[in-house]
Protein backbone atom coordinates (compact mmCIF):
# COMPACT_ATOMS: atom_id res chain seq x y z
CA UNK A 1 0.00 0.00 0.00
CA UNK A 2 3.10 2.28 1.14
CA UNK A 3 4.37 1.08 -2.42
CA UNK A 4 1.66 2.25 -4.68
CA UNK A 5 1.25 5.87 -2.62
CA UNK A 6 4.81 6.65 -3.05
CA UNK A 7 4.51 5.35 -6.77
CA UNK A 8 1.35 7.07 -7.19
CA UNK A 9 2.42 10.57 -5.72
CA UNK A 10 5.48 10.10 -7.74
CA UNK A 11 3.22 10.53 -11.47
CA UNK A 12 0.77 12.53 -9.73
CA UNK A 13 4.18 15.20 -8.51
CA UNK A 14 6.03 15.33 -12.27
CA UNK A 15 2.54 16.07 -13.72
CA UNK A 16 2.10 19.25 -11.11
CA UNK A 17 5.79 20.45 -11.87
CA UNK A 18 4.43 20.41 -15.68
CA UNK A 19 1.58 22.89 -15.03
CA UNK A 20 2.63 24.96 -12.37
CA UNK A 21 5.73 25.37 -15.40
CA UNK A 22 4.03 25.57 -18.58
CA UNK A 23 0.15 27.09 -17.06
CA UNK A 24 -0.91 27.79 -20.66
CA UNK A 25 -3.48 25.06 -20.62
CA UNK A 26 -4.99 26.87 -17.24
CA UNK A 27 -5.37 29.98 -18.75
CA UNK A 28 -6.82 29.05 -22.02
CA UNK A 29 -9.36 26.75 -20.25
CA UNK A 30 -10.80 29.51 -18.00
CA UNK A 31 -11.74 31.39 -21.21
CA UNK A 32 -15.05 28.83 -21.79
CA UNK A 33 -16.53 28.93 -18.45
CA UNK A 34 -16.49 32.47 -18.45
CA UNK A 35 -18.15 33.05 -21.63
CA UNK A 36 -20.90 30.69 -20.47
CA UNK A 37 -21.21 32.81 -17.29
CA UNK A 38 -20.92 36.11 -18.56
CA UNK A 39 -22.70 35.36 -22.02
CA UNK A 40 -25.16 32.71 -22.36
CA UNK A 41 -25.83 32.52 -17.98
CA UNK A 42 -26.83 36.71 -18.30
CA UNK A 43 -29.15 36.59 -21.54
CA UNK A 44 -30.53 33.44 -20.13
CA UNK A 45 -31.41 34.55 -16.95
CA UNK A 46 -33.16 37.54 -18.35
CA UNK A 47 -36.32 35.19 -19.84
CA UNK A 48 -36.96 33.43 -16.68
CA UNK A 49 -38.50 30.47 -18.69
CA UNK A 50 -37.22 27.90 -16.89
CA UNK A 51 -38.23 27.97 -12.71
CA UNK A 52 -34.47 27.31 -11.21
CA UNK A 53 -35.30 28.29 -7.82
CA UNK A 54 -34.33 31.18 -5.54
CA UNK A 55 -30.56 31.95 -6.68
CA UNK A 56 -31.99 32.59 -10.50
CA UNK A 57 -30.70 31.13 -13.99
CA UNK A 58 -27.24 31.92 -13.34
CA UNK A 59 -26.64 30.05 -9.98
CA UNK A 60 -28.84 27.16 -11.32
CA UNK A 61 -25.92 27.52 -13.86
CA UNK A 62 -22.87 27.70 -12.00
CA UNK A 63 -22.32 24.60 -11.14
CA UNK A 64 -23.31 22.76 -14.29
CA UNK A 65 -20.94 25.49 -15.76
CA UNK A 66 -17.80 24.06 -13.76
CA UNK A 67 -18.92 20.35 -13.74
CA UNK A 68 -18.47 21.30 -17.30
CA UNK A 69 -15.25 22.66 -17.01
CA UNK A 70 -13.90 19.32 -15.08
CA UNK A 71 -15.51 17.09 -17.97
CA UNK A 72 -13.90 19.21 -20.61
CA UNK A 73 -10.51 19.24 -18.86
CA UNK A 74 -10.70 15.80 -18.09
CA UNK A 75 -11.79 14.44 -21.21
CA UNK A 76 -9.22 15.29 -23.80
CA UNK A 77 -6.25 14.06 -21.40
CA UNK A 78 -6.28 10.67 -23.26
CA UNK A 79 -4.54 13.34 -26.05
CA UNK A 80 -1.55 13.90 -23.47
CA UNK A 81 -1.25 9.74 -22.99
CA UNK A 82 -0.97 9.54 -26.74
CA UNK A 83 1.77 11.97 -26.96
CA UNK A 84 3.38 10.46 -23.93
CA UNK A 85 3.00 7.18 -25.77
CA UNK A 86 4.61 8.41 -29.24
CA UNK A 87 7.53 9.69 -27.70
CA UNK A 88 7.99 6.54 -25.56
CA UNK A 89 7.13 7.89 -21.70
CA UNK A 90 4.55 5.15 -21.50
CA UNK A 91 6.80 2.42 -22.77
CA UNK A 92 9.51 3.48 -19.79
CA UNK A 93 6.96 4.11 -17.51
CA UNK A 94 5.56 -0.01 -17.88
CA UNK A 95 8.47 -1.37 -17.63
CA UNK A 96 9.69 -0.39 -14.41
CA UNK A 97 8.25 -2.36 -11.24
CA UNK A 98 5.76 0.34 -10.59
CA UNK A 99 1.96 -0.98 -10.26
CA UNK A 100 -0.13 -0.42 -12.86
CA UNK A 101 -2.76 0.81 -10.59
CA UNK A 102 -0.24 3.45 -10.12
CA UNK A 103 0.96 4.70 -12.91
CA UNK A 104 -3.06 5.17 -13.77
CA UNK A 105 -4.66 6.40 -10.10
CA UNK A 106 -1.46 9.07 -10.83
CA UNK A 107 -2.47 10.36 -14.14
CA UNK A 108 -6.49 10.67 -12.17
CA UNK A 109 -5.05 12.47 -8.88
CA UNK A 110 -3.50 15.01 -11.81
CA UNK A 111 -5.88 15.75 -13.76
CA UNK A 112 -7.65 17.11 -9.90
CA UNK A 113 -5.12 19.76 -10.14
CA UNK A 114 -6.47 21.57 -13.79
CA UNK A 115 -9.89 20.64 -11.87
CA UNK A 116 -8.96 22.67 -8.61
CA UNK A 117 -8.14 25.75 -10.31
CA UNK A 118 -11.58 25.71 -12.52
CA UNK A 119 -12.82 25.78 -9.22
CA UNK A 120 -11.42 28.60 -8.12
CA UNK A 121 -11.53 30.59 -11.56
CA UNK A 122 -15.64 29.78 -11.72
CA UNK A 123 -15.80 30.70 -8.00
CA UNK A 124 -14.03 34.02 -9.24
CA UNK A 125 -16.46 34.99 -12.02
CA UNK A 126 -19.63 33.66 -10.10
CA UNK A 127 -18.79 35.76 -7.25
CA UNK A 128 -18.43 38.54 -9.81
CA UNK A 129 -21.61 38.06 -11.29
CA UNK A 130 -23.17 38.09 -7.54
CA UNK A 131 -23.97 34.99 -7.86
CA UNK A 132 -24.76 33.81 -3.92
CA UNK A 133 -22.04 31.57 -2.90
CA UNK A 134 -21.93 29.30 -0.49
CA UNK A 135 -18.14 30.11 1.09
CA UNK A 136 -18.73 28.21 4.75
CA UNK A 137 -15.47 25.76 4.54
CA UNK A 138 -17.54 22.71 4.68
CA UNK A 139 -19.23 23.33 1.62
CA UNK A 140 -16.15 24.23 -0.06
CA UNK A 141 -14.69 20.99 0.97
CA UNK A 142 -17.69 19.26 -0.57
CA UNK A 143 -17.09 21.13 -3.73
CA UNK A 144 -13.48 20.23 -4.37
CA UNK A 145 -14.50 16.50 -3.12
CA UNK A 146 -17.06 16.18 -6.18
CA UNK A 147 -14.67 18.03 -8.78
CA UNK A 148 -11.68 15.60 -7.98
CA UNK A 149 -13.84 12.78 -8.14
CA UNK A 150 -15.98 14.09 -11.46
CA UNK A 151 -12.00 14.93 -12.86
CA UNK A 152 -10.61 12.05 -11.95
CA UNK A 153 -13.55 9.76 -13.58
CA UNK A 154 -13.68 11.64 -16.56
CA UNK A 155 -9.88 11.77 -17.20
CA UNK A 156 -9.66 7.85 -16.72
CA UNK A 157 -12.51 7.18 -19.23
CA UNK A 158 -10.58 9.82 -21.39
CA UNK A 159 -7.45 7.46 -20.94
CA UNK A 160 -9.46 4.46 -21.72
CA UNK A 161 -10.72 5.51 -24.92
CA UNK A 162 -7.05 6.90 -25.61
CA UNK A 163 -6.21 3.01 -25.16
CA UNK A 164 -8.61 1.88 -27.72
CA UNK A 165 -8.18 4.12 -30.39
CA UNK A 166 -4.67 4.83 -30.23
CA UNK A 167 -3.89 8.21 -32.69
CA UNK A 168 -4.57 11.76 -31.82
CA UNK A 169 -6.46 11.90 -35.02
CA UNK A 170 -9.39 9.69 -34.20
CA UNK A 171 -8.97 10.49 -29.98
CA UNK A 172 -9.85 14.32 -31.33
CA UNK A 173 -12.61 12.47 -33.43
CA UNK A 174 -14.20 10.52 -30.70
CA UNK A 175 -13.73 13.44 -28.03
CA UNK A 176 -15.79 16.02 -29.99
CA UNK A 177 -18.53 13.40 -30.32
CA UNK A 178 -18.98 12.46 -26.16
CA UNK A 179 -18.06 15.91 -25.02
CA UNK A 180 -21.41 17.21 -26.13
CA UNK A 181 -23.87 14.79 -25.60
CA UNK A 182 -22.54 14.00 -22.23
CA UNK A 183 -22.55 17.83 -21.24
CA UNK A 184 -26.41 17.98 -23.23
CA UNK A 185 -27.50 14.90 -21.75
CA UNK A 186 -27.07 16.20 -17.60
CA UNK A 187 -28.52 18.47 -15.73
CA UNK A 188 -26.01 21.17 -15.91
CA UNK A 189 -28.20 23.91 -17.82
CA UNK A 190 -31.54 23.13 -17.63
CA UNK A 191 -33.34 20.59 -14.71
CA UNK A 192 -34.06 16.72 -15.18
CA UNK A 193 -37.89 17.73 -14.66
CA UNK A 194 -38.32 19.59 -17.77
CA UNK A 195 -36.17 16.70 -19.99
CA UNK A 196 -38.90 14.39 -21.85
CA UNK A 197 -38.56 10.66 -20.61
CA UNK A 198 -35.80 9.59 -22.86
CA UNK A 199 -33.82 12.19 -21.89
CA UNK A 200 -34.17 11.91 -18.12
CA UNK A 201 -33.31 8.21 -18.28
CA UNK A 202 -30.34 8.85 -20.02
CA UNK A 203 -28.90 12.01 -17.87
CA UNK A 204 -29.49 9.76 -14.99
CA UNK A 205 -26.90 7.09 -16.26
CA UNK A 206 -24.95 10.30 -16.97
CA UNK A 207 -22.27 10.52 -14.39
CA UNK A 208 -22.06 14.00 -15.09
CA UNK A 209 -25.28 14.53 -13.69
CA UNK A 210 -24.06 13.38 -10.68
CA UNK A 211 -21.40 15.53 -10.62
CA UNK A 212 -23.57 18.87 -11.18
CA UNK A 213 -26.28 17.72 -8.43
CA UNK A 214 -23.65 17.34 -5.61
CA UNK A 215 -22.37 20.85 -6.84
CA UNK A 216 -25.70 22.45 -6.83
CA UNK A 217 -26.55 21.74 -3.52
CA UNK A 218 -23.00 23.15 -2.00
CA UNK A 219 -22.32 25.55 -4.29
CA UNK A 220 -24.79 28.16 -4.39
CA UNK A 221 -27.25 29.28 -1.80
CA UNK A 222 -31.20 28.51 -2.68
CA UNK A 223 -30.15 25.81 -5.02
CA UNK A 224 -30.48 22.11 -3.41
CA UNK A 225 -29.47 18.55 -4.45
CA UNK A 226 -31.97 16.16 -6.28
CA UNK A 227 -30.70 12.96 -5.05
CA UNK A 228 -28.40 14.28 -1.74
CA UNK A 229 -24.62 14.60 -1.42
CA UNK A 230 -24.59 11.03 -0.24
CA UNK A 231 -25.82 9.28 -3.09
CA UNK A 232 -23.88 11.79 -5.47
CA UNK A 233 -20.69 11.20 -3.89
CA UNK A 234 -21.23 6.46 -3.58
CA UNK A 235 -22.54 6.56 -7.41
CA UNK A 236 -19.36 8.92 -8.38
CA UNK A 237 -17.02 6.82 -6.36
CA UNK A 238 -18.99 3.51 -7.54
CA UNK A 239 -18.16 5.25 -11.17
CA UNK A 240 -14.58 6.08 -10.24
CA UNK A 241 -13.82 2.42 -9.28
CA UNK A 242 -15.56 0.91 -12.36
CA UNK A 243 -13.10 3.55 -14.59
CA UNK A 244 -10.04 2.82 -12.83
CA UNK A 245 -10.66 -0.78 -13.22
CA UNK A 246 -11.01 -0.54 -16.50
CA UNK A 247 -8.06 2.14 -17.80
CA UNK A 248 -5.72 -0.77 -15.29
CA UNK A 249 -6.42 -3.01 -17.76
CA UNK A 250 -6.11 -1.37 -21.28
CA UNK A 251 -2.93 1.27 -20.22
CA UNK A 252 -0.44 -1.50 -20.87
CA UNK A 253 -2.24 -2.14 -24.34
CA UNK A 254 -1.44 1.45 -25.62
CA UNK A 255 2.55 0.05 -26.41
CA UNK A 256 1.13 -2.85 -27.96
CA UNK B 1 25.96 -22.65 -11.74
CA UNK B 2 25.19 -19.59 -10.11
CA UNK B 3 22.12 -18.36 -9.91
CA UNK B 4 19.94 -15.28 -8.76
CA UNK B 5 17.85 -17.21 -6.13
CA UNK B 6 14.04 -16.12 -5.34
CA UNK B 7 14.91 -13.12 -3.79
CA UNK B 8 17.22 -11.67 -6.84
CA UNK B 9 20.73 -11.81 -4.94
CA UNK B 10 23.20 -13.99 -6.19
CA UNK B 11 24.87 -17.09 -4.93
CA UNK B 12 28.43 -17.69 -4.91
CA UNK B 13 29.87 -19.29 -8.36
CA UNK B 14 32.50 -21.74 -8.23
CA UNK B 15 36.07 -20.20 -9.56
CA UNK B 16 35.75 -22.74 -12.31
CA UNK B 17 32.67 -21.56 -13.48
CA UNK B 18 33.94 -17.74 -13.17
CA UNK B 19 36.95 -18.68 -15.69
CA UNK B 20 34.73 -20.62 -18.23
CA UNK B 21 31.10 -20.55 -17.90
CA UNK B 22 29.64 -17.32 -18.20
CA UNK B 23 25.54 -17.79 -17.23
CA UNK B 24 23.13 -16.78 -18.95
CA UNK B 25 21.08 -13.62 -18.65
CA UNK B 26 18.88 -13.79 -21.41
CA UNK B 27 17.89 -17.40 -22.21
CA UNK B 28 14.96 -17.41 -25.00
CA UNK B 29 13.79 -20.75 -26.04
CA UNK B 30 11.19 -20.58 -29.29
CA UNK B 31 9.93 -17.38 -28.35
CA UNK B 32 7.02 -16.37 -31.33
CA UNK B 33 4.90 -13.13 -31.66
CA UNK B 34 1.78 -13.75 -34.13
CA UNK B 35 0.05 -10.59 -34.32
CA UNK B 36 -3.61 -10.55 -36.47
CA UNK B 37 -2.01 -11.00 -40.23
CA UNK B 38 1.52 -11.48 -39.89
CA UNK B 39 4.31 -13.57 -37.74
CA UNK B 40 7.09 -10.76 -36.62
CA UNK B 41 9.04 -13.00 -33.89
CA UNK B 42 9.19 -16.79 -35.43
CA UNK B 43 10.33 -19.40 -33.01
CA UNK B 44 13.68 -17.86 -31.88
CA UNK B 45 16.16 -19.22 -29.39
CA UNK B 46 18.97 -17.55 -28.39
CA UNK B 47 21.36 -17.09 -25.16
CA UNK B 48 23.23 -13.57 -24.04
CA UNK B 49 25.83 -14.15 -21.45
CA UNK B 50 26.43 -12.65 -18.65
CA UNK B 51 28.43 -9.39 -19.13
CA UNK B 52 27.59 -9.25 -22.92
CA UNK B 53 26.94 -6.28 -24.76
CA UNK B 54 24.77 -8.15 -27.60
CA UNK B 55 23.47 -6.48 -31.11
CA UNK B 56 20.49 -7.56 -32.47
CA UNK B 57 21.18 -6.53 -36.30
CA UNK B 58 18.51 -6.10 -38.61
CA UNK B 59 16.50 -4.02 -41.59
CA UNK B 60 13.25 -2.30 -40.41
CA UNK B 61 10.30 -4.52 -40.18
CA UNK B 62 12.76 -7.54 -39.57
CA UNK B 63 11.41 -8.28 -35.66
CA UNK B 64 13.98 -6.21 -33.36
CA UNK B 65 11.68 -3.84 -31.54
CA UNK B 66 9.23 -6.61 -30.96
CA UNK B 67 12.02 -9.29 -29.21
CA UNK B 68 12.47 -6.21 -27.14
CA UNK B 69 8.99 -5.64 -26.05
CA UNK B 70 8.25 -9.48 -25.16
CA UNK B 71 11.89 -9.14 -22.88
CA UNK B 72 11.12 -5.89 -21.28
CA UNK B 73 7.35 -7.46 -20.70
CA UNK B 74 5.56 -4.70 -22.58
CA UNK B 75 4.61 -7.41 -24.80
CA UNK B 76 3.30 -11.30 -24.11
CA UNK B 77 4.65 -14.07 -26.68
CA UNK B 78 1.81 -15.69 -28.14
CA UNK B 79 4.62 -18.78 -28.25
CA UNK B 80 7.54 -20.22 -26.86
CA UNK B 81 9.95 -18.76 -23.39
CA UNK B 82 12.39 -16.59 -21.91
CA UNK B 83 13.96 -15.92 -19.30
CA UNK B 84 15.71 -12.36 -18.24
CA UNK B 85 18.24 -12.15 -14.85
CA UNK B 86 17.01 -15.80 -14.44
CA UNK B 87 13.07 -14.66 -14.35
CA UNK B 88 10.60 -15.65 -16.39
CA UNK B 89 8.91 -13.03 -18.40
CA UNK B 90 5.83 -14.06 -18.31
CA UNK B 91 4.97 -16.05 -14.93
CA UNK B 92 7.68 -13.78 -13.21
CA UNK B 93 7.28 -10.47 -15.24
CA UNK B 94 7.43 -8.12 -11.99
CA UNK B 95 10.95 -9.67 -11.28
CA UNK B 96 11.94 -8.93 -14.85
CA UNK B 97 11.41 -5.66 -14.43
CA UNK B 98 12.72 -4.89 -10.96
CA UNK B 99 15.81 -5.99 -12.86
CA UNK B 100 16.05 -4.18 -16.19
CA UNK B 101 16.74 -0.60 -17.30
CA UNK B 102 15.27 0.25 -21.07
CA UNK B 103 16.17 2.83 -23.59
CA UNK B 104 13.09 2.78 -26.26
CA UNK B 105 14.04 4.13 -29.60
CA UNK B 106 12.25 7.41 -29.34
CA UNK B 107 13.56 10.70 -27.17
CA UNK B 108 11.77 9.64 -24.10
CA UNK B 109 13.10 11.89 -21.69
CA UNK B 110 10.35 14.51 -20.69
CA UNK B 111 10.97 18.10 -21.83
CA UNK B 112 9.29 19.83 -19.82
CA UNK B 113 10.74 18.46 -16.87
CA UNK B 114 14.68 18.90 -16.04
CA UNK B 115 17.16 15.85 -15.94
CA UNK B 116 17.52 16.08 -12.43
CA UNK B 117 13.77 15.88 -12.16
CA UNK B 118 13.58 13.09 -15.19
CA UNK B 119 15.99 10.72 -12.51
CA UNK B 120 14.00 11.46 -9.72
CA UNK B 121 11.30 10.04 -11.19
CA UNK B 122 12.90 6.84 -12.33
CA UNK B 123 14.61 7.01 -8.56
CA UNK B 124 10.81 6.87 -7.35
CA UNK B 125 8.91 3.87 -9.49
CA UNK B 126 11.99 1.70 -9.10
CA UNK B 127 12.04 2.52 -5.28
CA UNK B 128 15.77 3.78 -5.08
CA UNK B 129 17.12 4.37 -1.78
CA UNK B 130 19.29 7.49 -1.61
CA UNK B 131 17.95 8.71 -4.32
CA UNK B 132 19.93 12.20 -4.65
CA UNK B 133 23.60 10.53 -4.57
CA UNK B 134 22.49 7.86 -6.84
CA UNK B 135 21.07 10.85 -9.47
CA UNK B 136 24.14 12.82 -9.14
CA UNK B 137 26.36 9.71 -9.61
CA UNK B 138 24.83 8.91 -12.35
CA UNK B 139 24.16 11.89 -13.63
CA UNK B 140 27.75 12.78 -13.60
CA UNK B 141 29.06 9.08 -14.82
CA UNK B 142 27.14 10.42 -17.84
CA UNK B 143 28.95 13.67 -17.97
CA UNK B 144 25.44 15.78 -17.30
CA UNK B 145 26.11 16.88 -13.63
CA UNK B 146 26.48 20.27 -14.81
CA UNK B 147 23.20 20.23 -16.60
CA UNK B 148 21.21 18.41 -14.15
CA UNK B 149 19.07 21.91 -13.61
CA UNK B 150 17.86 22.45 -17.28
CA UNK B 151 14.92 21.85 -18.32
CA UNK B 152 15.77 18.64 -21.17
CA UNK B 153 13.90 20.08 -23.92
CA UNK B 154 17.25 22.66 -23.86
CA UNK B 155 19.36 19.47 -24.48
CA UNK B 156 20.99 18.27 -27.33
CA UNK B 157 19.99 15.01 -28.73
CA UNK B 158 23.01 13.38 -27.61
CA UNK B 159 22.91 14.81 -24.16
CA UNK B 160 19.37 13.57 -23.98
CA UNK B 161 20.51 10.27 -25.15
CA UNK B 162 22.82 10.03 -22.41
CA UNK B 163 20.05 11.35 -19.70
CA UNK B 164 18.11 8.24 -20.90
CA UNK B 165 20.68 6.21 -19.46
CA UNK B 166 21.47 7.55 -16.78
CA UNK B 167 17.88 6.94 -16.00
CA UNK B 168 18.08 3.70 -16.58
CA UNK B 169 21.40 2.70 -14.99
CA UNK B 170 19.69 4.68 -11.36
CA UNK B 171 18.82 1.22 -9.84
CA UNK B 172 21.46 -1.23 -11.03
CA UNK B 173 20.10 -3.18 -13.37
CA UNK B 174 21.46 -6.50 -14.25
CA UNK B 175 20.43 -5.92 -17.95
CA UNK B 176 20.09 -2.97 -20.05
CA UNK B 177 17.84 -2.86 -23.30
CA UNK B 178 18.22 -0.31 -25.84
CA UNK B 179 16.35 0.08 -28.86
CA UNK B 180 18.16 1.81 -32.07
CA UNK B 181 20.46 4.24 -28.90
CA UNK B 182 22.17 6.44 -31.20
CA UNK B 183 19.67 6.85 -34.16
CA UNK B 184 19.92 10.15 -35.35
CA UNK B 185 22.16 11.63 -33.77
CA UNK B 186 25.23 12.90 -34.66
CA UNK B 187 28.87 11.28 -35.45
CA UNK B 188 30.34 12.83 -32.26
CA UNK B 189 27.21 12.21 -30.25
CA UNK B 190 27.11 8.74 -31.21
CA UNK B 191 30.30 7.89 -30.35
CA UNK B 192 29.93 9.89 -26.81
CA UNK B 193 27.07 7.42 -26.76
CA UNK B 194 29.41 3.81 -27.16
CA UNK B 195 32.00 4.94 -24.90
CA UNK B 196 29.41 5.66 -22.46
CA UNK B 197 27.49 2.28 -23.08
CA UNK B 198 31.13 0.23 -22.34
CA UNK B 199 32.15 2.26 -19.64
CA UNK B 200 28.77 1.34 -17.50
CA UNK B 201 28.95 -2.49 -19.07
CA UNK B 202 32.68 -2.45 -17.63
CA UNK B 203 32.04 -0.42 -14.62
CA UNK B 204 28.93 -1.63 -13.53
CA UNK B 205 28.79 -5.17 -14.83
CA UNK B 206 25.39 -4.48 -16.73
CA UNK B 207 25.00 -6.94 -19.29
CA UNK B 208 23.36 -4.85 -22.92
CA UNK B 209 21.52 -6.02 -25.53
CA UNK B 210 20.86 -3.15 -28.25
CA UNK B 211 19.16 -3.02 -31.69
CA UNK B 212 20.67 -1.43 -34.38
CA UNK B 213 21.11 -1.36 -38.86
CA UNK B 214 24.10 0.83 -37.91
CA UNK B 215 26.90 -1.71 -37.99
CA UNK B 216 29.68 0.41 -37.01
CA UNK B 217 28.22 0.58 -33.79
CA UNK B 218 27.90 -3.13 -33.75
CA UNK B 219 31.34 -3.74 -34.77
CA UNK B 220 32.52 -0.93 -32.31
CA UNK B 221 30.67 -2.02 -29.12
CA UNK B 222 29.11 -6.01 -29.26
CA UNK B 223 31.09 -9.45 -28.38
CA UNK B 224 28.13 -11.21 -29.57
CA UNK B 225 25.75 -10.34 -32.41
CA UNK B 226 22.80 -12.02 -33.97
CA UNK B 227 21.10 -10.79 -37.25
CA UNK B 228 17.33 -11.05 -37.78
CA UNK B 229 15.54 -11.39 -40.55
CA UNK B 230 11.78 -11.82 -41.30
CA UNK B 231 11.48 -12.44 -37.87
CA UNK B 232 14.12 -14.96 -37.59
CA UNK B 233 17.41 -15.56 -36.30
CA UNK B 234 19.37 -15.89 -39.89
CA UNK B 235 22.76 -15.73 -38.03
CA UNK B 236 24.44 -15.38 -34.53
CA UNK B 237 28.24 -15.58 -33.28
CA UNK B 238 30.99 -12.78 -32.83
CA UNK B 239 31.43 -10.32 -35.35
CA UNK B 240 34.89 -12.25 -36.45
CA UNK B 241 32.94 -15.39 -36.24
CA UNK B 242 30.30 -14.04 -38.71
CA UNK B 243 32.51 -11.99 -40.70
CA UNK B 244 34.60 -15.32 -41.50
CA UNK B 245 31.40 -17.29 -42.31
CA UNK B 246 30.53 -14.60 -45.25
CA UNK B 247 34.26 -14.43 -46.72
CA UNK B 248 37.73 -13.47 -46.35
CA UNK B 249 37.75 -9.30 -45.40
CA UNK B 250 33.87 -9.15 -44.95
CA UNK B 251 33.14 -6.23 -43.41
CA UNK B 252 29.48 -6.41 -40.95
CA UNK B 253 28.22 -4.72 -43.52
CA UNK B 254 28.34 -7.51 -45.90
CA UNK B 255 27.36 -10.09 -43.54
CA UNK B 256 24.39 -8.17 -43.03
CA UNK B 257 23.49 -7.64 -46.71
CA UNK B 258 24.35 -11.49 -46.87
CA UNK B 259 22.19 -13.01 -43.73
CA UNK B 260 19.23 -10.05 -44.55
CA UNK B 261 19.09 -9.71 -48.16
CA UNK B 262 20.95 -6.63 -49.58
CA UNK B 263 17.99 -5.46 -52.13
CA UNK B 264 15.13 -6.86 -50.53
CA UNK B 265 12.89 -3.54 -49.59
CA UNK B 266 11.85 -4.32 -45.97
CA UNK B 267 10.50 -2.89 -43.40
CA UNK B 268 6.71 -1.83 -42.56
CA UNK B 269 5.32 1.90 -42.58
CA UNK B 270 5.10 2.07 -39.16
CA UNK B 271 8.62 1.23 -38.40
CA UNK B 272 9.77 3.38 -40.41
CA UNK B 273 7.83 6.53 -39.74
CA UNK B 274 8.90 5.94 -36.52
CA UNK B 275 12.79 6.05 -36.89
CA UNK B 276 12.06 9.06 -39.11
CA UNK B 277 10.53 10.62 -36.13
CA UNK B 278 13.21 9.64 -33.74
CA UNK B 279 16.21 10.64 -35.76
CA UNK B 280 13.47 13.99 -36.46
CA UNK B 281 13.22 14.81 -32.36
CA UNK B 282 16.90 14.18 -32.57
CA UNK B 283 17.39 17.24 -34.40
Amino acid sequence: MQRILRETLAIADVELRKLVRDPTELVSRAIQPMLWLVIFGQVLSQIRGIDTGKAGYLGFMTPGILAQSVLFSAIFYGIAVIWERDLGIVHKLLVTPASRVSLVLGKAISANFRGIVQTAVIYGIASALHVPIRWELAAVLGVLLIVALGSAIFSMFSLSIACIVKTRERFMGIGQVLTMPLFFASNAIYPLDIMPRWLRIVATLNPLTYVVDGLRGLMVHGEQSLYGFGTDCTVLCFTFAVFLAIAVKLYPQLVR
Amino acid sequence: MGRRNSRGSRTPIPSVCEVFVKNPEINIRGLTRRFAQSTAVDHIDLTVSEGDIFGLLGANGAGKTTVIKMLTTLLGPSAGTATVAGFDIVSQAHEVRRRIGYVPQMLSADGALTGYENLLLSARLYGVAEKRSRIEEALAFMGLGEYAGRLVKTYSGGMVRRLEIAQSMLHRPAVLFLDEPTIGLDPVARRAVWVHLKELNKDYHITILLTTHDMEEADNLCNDVAVMHTGQIAAHGSPEALKARVGHHATLEDVFAHFSGELEETGRLRDTAETRSSARHRG
